[in-house]
């Protein structure tokens, strides 16, 4: 079976660089799977964690926005952060889970909330792409 | 006599402790220059392949309009200063503002034809002195900049250009060519030349699918390619702020063991000047004696 390609790539760093089988993505416009062969596409990305299946095993990577280019066989992934699974403090992303409940919760003006949507859906991608 | 050689001896003492401080503090720019072009290098794979997708997009379908690729009539500009927090680096700051400076009083008449934006004490302080507003200042930056560090400020230089603030963005910052050579540099950020972006395509790059649209996509990708830039440009700037420094302090370095060495000379000769004296008057006296 063909593998394709898989890099994440931050303005500071590679994140990730290996041969995957099947990447699954959030795009702007609804989940993504993609597997090798696939057609060149370039789309958005939203906040949230990607997938990497591998020998019937899976990884996940925190992506926060970004975009993401595929050719045959690779997939190249642009983010401004991006972290591995295993990187993830989860302890800390739980408490900014929580902190961005509160001030959702409070509901001040306008650009905080936004601000605080963000951040909630940032430390929900850590959490889910930490495997817990 | 003998006060004479005290003073001379505190001043090689004095210069003696300089020439440490300078050493140690050449040392650290040279390892942190290295981190600095280490970063540099990090980032370019990231700015590369979004230049890559952003101009296959712009050269590929050829109906895109973008306003970030469309240069409109010019009635305002703005600038991003890149300066450094700390002195000590020679020339590095004074250079880039004189050219700042220059172009300014070259390109506008009054001080409402344009807006500033700054990163780095010295550029602030020496801006806001000469009586600047500025729209925006990012102070405190560390020595290795994460791209979150500057993201506020440069979306918000590139957001003005969006909203129709100004029709023009440029970077202010040195260009790294070399460790010991920086050029002062004004680049023309926004719009962003189009022209330049499809120049050296060549070889089989991809006709892509866009999802959801090739509007779309140029539209979140320029801003974050121009944010790039100003993150590069950043890079660059600190990668020669330790370029320049440890060229200084080197230099401060050199001049400082040669005034100890000429304090040391004139403090030997005024010993041997006391010296001689006192068996002058060691032979005087015993003359007398006599």
């Amino acid at each position: 079976m063909s593998t394709l390609r898989l890099e994440v790539v931050t303005p500071e760093r590679k994140v990730y660089e290996q041969d995957v089988d099947m990447v699954v993505v959030k795009g702007v416009g609804g989940e993504l799977g993609i597997l090798p062969r696939h057609i060149p596409l370039v789309t958005p990305l939203k906040i949230a964690p990607v997938k990497a299946k591998k020998a019937g095993s899976e990884e996940f990577i925190a992506v926060h926005g970004g975009f993401m280019e595929v050719r045959k066989d690779k997939v190249v992934i642009l983010a401004e952060t991006a972290e591995l699974g295993s990187d993830i403090d989860v302890a800390r992303a739980q408490q900014a889970k929580e902190r961005a409940e509160q001030r959702l919760a409070s509901k001040q003006e306008e650009i905080d909330h936004k601000r605080a949507e963000l951040a909630l859906q940032r430390a929900l991608t850590r959490i889910q792409s930490s495997g817990h | 006599m003998a006060k004479g050689m005290r003073e001379i001896k505190r001043k090689i003492k004095s210069t003696q402790n300089t020439k440490q401080i300078t050493k140690a503090m050449e040392m650290v720019a040279a390892s942190k220059l290295r981190r600095a072009q280490n970063a540099a290098l990090a980032s370019r794979p990231y700015s590369d392949k979004l230049k890559e997708v952003v101009s296959s997009i712009a050269t590929g379908s050829g109906s895109v309009k973008h306003p970030m690729l469309q240069s409109r009539e010019i009635k305002r500009s703005a600038y991003l200063v890149i300066s450094s927090d700390r002195g000590q680096a020679g020339g590095l700051n004074s250079n880039l503002l004189k050219k700042l400076m220059e172009t300014i009083k070259e390109k506008h008449k009054s001080n409402d034809e344009f807006s500033l934006f700054v990163i780095g004490r010295k550029g602030y302080d020496f801006l806001k002195r000469r009586g600047f507003t500025i729209q925006q200042e990012a102070i405190g930056v560390p020595d290795s900049p994460t791209f979150a560090d500057i993201k506020s400020i440069a979306s918000a230089a590139v957001k003005g250009f969006e909203n129709g603030d100004y029709d023009e963005l440029f970077v202010v910052y040195n260009r790294f060519i070399n460790a010991i050579s920086q050029l002062p540099t004004i680049k023309q950020m926004l719009p962003l030349d189009a022209s330049q972006l499809g120049g050296d395509k060549s070889g089989p790059s991809a006709d892509y699918e866009y999802e959801p649209s090739a509007e779309e996509v140029l539209s979140v990708l320029l801003p974050k390619y121009a944010e790039t830039l100003v993150y590069s440009a950043m890079l660059e700037n600190k990668a020669c702020e330790f370029g320049a420094r440890m060229t200084a302090m080197g230099n401060a370095t050199k001049n400082a063991t040669k005034m100890i060495n000429e304090l040391t000379l004139n403090y030997n000769r005024a010993r041997q000047a006391a010296i001689t004296q006192e068996i002058a008057e060691i032979v005087g006296g015993a003359n007398a004696l006599s």
